[in-house]
């Protein structure tokens, strides 16, 4: 017995079971004089482990075939970093561009705009009788007014080859910008939609693919503009189809 | 894969439970475990191979998670959705929802202590040392994090999680 006081503590590595056998028996026999204190104690253990059981299993599901690809890859060779970071520089940018070497942005503001492009293309495409605000026949005046609105030259590419035609588009609001939405359409009925928004860190990435319930994105940067090329079509037909998009573009 | 990204792997289910229960969200989870994977990876040189690699993950993670909550609180929240009736959703399902719910009302730094010794069974001592804070703070946010989840489980006249079973 040591006799010393019991603290606050003593209590929690009572309930962690990382007590001394000594000094957990002198505070068990303490509860035992204190049954309010017991049941508060008795009650503390039973929340520990009921959260050891819902959050358990999380540890035991197959992992994300990103994360295991993110630490197959190998890291950027160090002159890569170099460039990168040496681009940012001469931008004038925030520090920091270490996004698209393992498939995903690492850099949050641009995963908000990858999951607000997938939102905003869950909300529109749906739509029946008001898919759009701007029809494909007005296109001259649909692609002037976004590329007025995000400050750059836009353009609607003609994806025919893909087999999509233009619906038409939108202005969206995000966290207070103005972002553009252009909606293809294939004759099956098929929706895609390309989304624009201003990078205000200059800068050029690979195509990075995420897939969020059935919903897949293509994204990429291309001097100052972020680009999603979205849809639920099967990642081969995305993947040509966010290709034609960037060679479209190329062509100024 | 190299002798240090297999040790790396071998972390990573516990690092997405503790990404789960710490967000509230599979998605942001993910994403948070990723973030970690790309800066261990850049920093694996900075790894002290007589450490144990599973703390100095967690310490990058929790890092990574503060600066993702210092600029995601220019954000307004939205607060938590209402209750639904528990007994409408399946039973395990229910529990994560309800346990969910009751940490995302806990001041961030009691929901890490409270995972990191409760869930991970980190030591006192590595759970201080992810923290950035001294043992003392621990046991301090450890005993009010586990008192207010408690409280929560136990009030607003709800059943106590493990009564819903």
């Amino acid at each position: 017995m040591t006799g010393a006081p019991i603290s606050d503590s003593d209590v929690q590595a009572f309930v962690d079971g990382r007590l001394a056998p000594a000094r957990a028996a002198e505070i068990e026999a303490w509860l035992a004089e204190r049954p309010e204190e017991a049941a508060r104690v008795a009650a503390l253990r039973q929340d520990r482990d009921a959260l050891r059981a819902a959050y358990g299993p999380i540890a035991a599901e197959p992992l994300p075939a990103r994360l295991v690809a993110a630490l197959e890859r190998p890291p950027a060779p160090a002159w890569r970093r170099v460039a990168a970071a040496v681009l940012v520089f001469a931008a004038g940018a925030a520090a920091g561009l270490a996004g698209g070497y393992y498939g995903w942005p690492n850099e949050p503001e641009r995963r908000d705009v990858v999951r607000a492009a997938i939102g905003a293309h869950r909300v529109f495409v749906p739509e029946v009788r008001h898919p759009v605000e701007v029809a494909a026949n007005e296109e001259a005046h649909l692609v002037q007014w976004l590329s007025k609105r995000l400050g750059h030259k836009l353009k609607a590419p003609d994806l025919t080859a893909s087999g999509f035609r233009l619906v038409g588009g939108r202005l969206l609001a995000e966290n207070g910008r103005p972002a553009a939405l252009f909606m293809y359409e294939n004759a099956a009925g098929q929706r895609i939609t390309i989304h624009c928004v201003a990078e205000p860190r200059a800068g050029e990435t690979a195509f990075l693919y995420r897939k969020v319930d059935g919903v897949s994105a293509f994204y990429w940067i291309d001097e100052k503009l972020a680009y999603a090329v979205i849809g639920t079509v099967e990642r081969e037909k995305l993947h040509e189809v966010a290709r034609a998009v960037y060679a479209a573009l190329e062509k100024k | 894969m190299s002798g240090v990204r297999a040790l790396v792997l071998e972390q990573v289910p516990a690092l997405r439970r503790y990404a789960r229960a710490l967000t509230g969200d599979r998605e942001r989870a993910d994403d948070l475990v990723q973030d970690t994977l790309a800066r261990a990876l850049s920093r694996l040189h900075l790894w002290r191979p007589a450490a144990s690699i599973r703390p100095w993950l967690f310490t990058i993670m929790h890092n990574l998670f503060l600066n993702e909550r210092r600029r995601a609180s220019r954000m307004v929240p939205l607060g938590a959705d209402p209750a639904e009736p528990a007994a409408d959703r399946a039973d395990s399902r229910a529990l994560l929802d309800d346990l969910d719910r009751a940490l995302g009302q806990l001041p961030e730094e009691q929901r890490a202590a409270v995972l990191l010794v409760g869930v991970e069974e980190m030591s006192y001592e590595d759970a201080a040392n992810i923290l950035g804070i001294p043992i003392g703070t621990l046991m301090s946010r450890l005993s009010r994090g586990r008192e207010q989840l408690r409280r929560l489980l136990d009030g607003d006249g709800r059943p106590r999680i493990r009564r819903v079973k």
